[in-house]
């Protein structure tokens, strides 16, 4: 069975075409690398996943149901979970509070309800352990370090009970100790069963946690291989373009 | 390629590996609000030694009930700071709320609402919060939905309100009349036990406010938008609903505080409260409210506001020309928000 499957989609934007004739499949608990030079269409084809808007022409399937975006809550009523390069946490909140941000745990008192701050804690505390994040609840985002943010960031999806995690270049700008951090939670993603599509410029990154790499150039979709079948040398020939397809 | 090592197999409970901020340096115990409430307890004690007038009752009344009014108003925009907003129409909402609620309870004296007994008071009352609610719904309508700048929003609005509070009395100052004026001016004006009632009112609403920031949903969205507006965007927080509601409770709060100073003064006159949203943004910063937004609470704006207040009120009792005054204030503004930068930028190093 695949989770997400794309069919001959395709985007233009006036007479501008970002992306023809993509064809992709994502099957549950994949992680599949997703390269590209700057303008290749990467972003175009992430904000169709994520429902920022509709693709021009083509079908997009999710467990096997065709499924139609207008806007990101679409996507993610389904399980479809996008963490932002910037992750879009509230630095003066807690790890806690931004985990919870818009789906508050609330408890009723008369005719008012009020926030259950510790059962938001206990949860988020819970989460932090199945990533093995050491990042307390309580403490506030401001003070984090990049790989903490990840977790905090990743536990957002979780709670939501995300089947597909578009992770948005979460390695780009932290130190090489938080990128294996990062690399680790993706693991972890993937042995809980979901899948993960990795937008991602860092070769080594791609080689170390995905199973699969689609290269994309120009719009389309030119390279989608087991990550075994391949080398870093053939992927940057074929995201610069030395190398037509493969 | 790197072979990554393995998740680490060590308990990942005790977090040894994270440091943790000594509780002196987060919290309440860090925040601005806190040496600001250590300033204002040291230069009331000052007081207290310099001039023996500072610490009778009368003074102490006068004192509470001065702050009181700018203090109610305070609670309210620290909200809209917190938001990342501002709110500069507050005084003029003062004076317009004041106002209406005395020309309303001119004209239903003498008709059929006199044979109801506070039916009057009670219209007078919910015009006057009623025309402050259209100013708040106004600005927040423009800011949230449209997308103005607060800060050239309420500016207009701020001239449009005190122009309307000019045009309406024609410049005569208006007074509350009927058979509950005296009803009126114990529910503005009096004391309970010897407390002015607008401290009470000041204290309970302070309670209510921090509890909605701390504890419930709609707190959470006003520090959410503050810290991060995309983000709360993004996590489908109502935005446009709690940056309306942050405006219209500014209003309300304003227009609250102006019915009752003009219970306080008999009299609501067209230039009432003129220049007291500088005052107000000033207590709501120096209580520690950030103008970035994401930070502040009811908190800071009682203390900022009793700061303001005490320094004033040390300023006459020490005889010093009322022009100072200003000049302490505005000096006493940028003294706070440096003690807060280098406060940040020594804990950054």
């Amino acid at each position: 069975m695949s989770l997400l499957v794309l069919q001959d989609v395709g985007k233009e934007f006036g007479a501008i075409r970002a992306l023809s004739h993509v064809n992709l499949t994502i099957k549950p608990g994949e992680v599949v690398g997703l390269m590209g030079d700057n303008g290749a269409g990467k972003s175009t084809l992430v904000k169709i996943i994520a429902g920022n808007f509709p693709p021009s022409h083509g079908r997009i399937l999710f467990e096997n149901q065709e499924v139609h975006f207008t806007k990101p809550i679409d996507a993610r009523s389904i399980g479809i979970e996008v963490v932002y390069q910037d992750l879009a946490l509230a630095d003066n909140l807690t790890a806690a509070a931004n985990v919870f941000l818009g789906r508050e745990l609330k408890r009723r008192v008369g005719p008012f309800s009020f926030l259950d701050h510790a059962a938001m804690n206990q949860r988020t505390a819970d989460l932090f352990r199945e990533l093995k994040s050491e990042t307390r609840p309580d403490d506030v985002v401001r003070a984090m370090s990049g790989g903490q943010r990840q977790a905090v960031a990743i536990a957002r999806t979780r709670l939501a009970k995300a089947k597909l995690i578009l992770m948005d270049e979460p390695t780009a700008a932290i130190s090489v100790r938080q990128v294996a951090e990062v690399l680790d939670l993706i693991r972890r993603l993937r042995d809980a069963g979901i899948a993960v599509i990795l937008i991602s410029h860092r070769m080594p990154d791609v080689f170390s946690v995905c199973e699969r790499v689609i290269v994309m150039r120009r719009g389309t979709k030119v390279a989608d291989k087991p990550i075994g079948q391949s080398s870093p040398e053939e992927i940057t020939a074929l995201i610069t373009g030395a190398k037509e397809a493969a | 390629m790197s072979e990554l090592s393995p998740a680490t197999g060590s308990q990942t409970s005790d977090f040894s590996n994270v440091g943790r901020t000594r509780w002196w340096r987060r919290g309440f115990f860090a925040s601005q609000t806190a040496y600001v409430a250590a300033a204002l307890i040291a230069i009331m004690i000052v007081m207290s030694f310099l001039s023996s007038a500072f610490l009778s009752s009368g003074n102490l009344a006068n004192v509470a009930k001065n702050f009181s009014f700018v203090g109610i108003v305070t609670l309210g925009v620290t909200l809209v700071i917190v938001t990342g907003g501002i709110d500069l129409s507050v005084g003029s909402t003062m004076a317009l709320s004041a106002i209406t609620c005395a020309i309303v309870m001119q004209t239903v004296s003498g008709t059929a609402f006199d044979s109801v007994p506070i039916a009057g008071m009670l219209v007078s009352l919910g015009a006057g919060l009623g025309v402050a609610l259209l100013v708040g719904l106004a600005n927040g309508l423009l800011i949230a939905r449209i997308g103005l700048s607060p800060f050239v929003t309420t500016l207009g609005m701020l001239s449009i309100v005190r122009g309307l509070a000019y045009a309406v009395t024609e410049g005569r100052g208006q007074a509350p009349t009927g058979p509950d004026v005296d009803l009126f001016y114990g529910i503005t004006d009096g004391d309970i036990a010897g407390v002015p009632v607008a401290i009470i009112y000041l204290l309970i609403l302070a309670i209510i406010i921090g509890i909605a920031l701390h504890h419930t949903a709609f707190g959470r969205h006003v520090f959410a938008l503050g810290g991060n507006e995309k983000a709360a965007a993004l996590t489908g927080v109502a935005i446009e609903r709690v940056k309306i509601a942050v405006y219209v409770l500014s209003a309300l709060f304003a227009g609250f505080a102006g019915i009752l100073m003009l219970g306080w003064l008999g009299s609501a006159p067209a230039n009432l409260a003129t220049g007291y949203e500088l005052t107000i943004i000033a207590a709501a910063v120096i209580g520690g409210a950030n103008l970035n937004g994401g930070i502040g609470g009811p908190a800071g704006a009682v203390i900022g506001a009793l700061l303001i207040e005490v320094i004033r009120n040390g300023l006459v009792l020490a005889g010093i020309n009322a022009y100072w005054q200003i000049v302490l204030v505005g000096a006493i503004i940028i003294l706070a928000v440096l003690v807060d930068r280098l406060r940040t930028l020594r804990m950054a190093s």
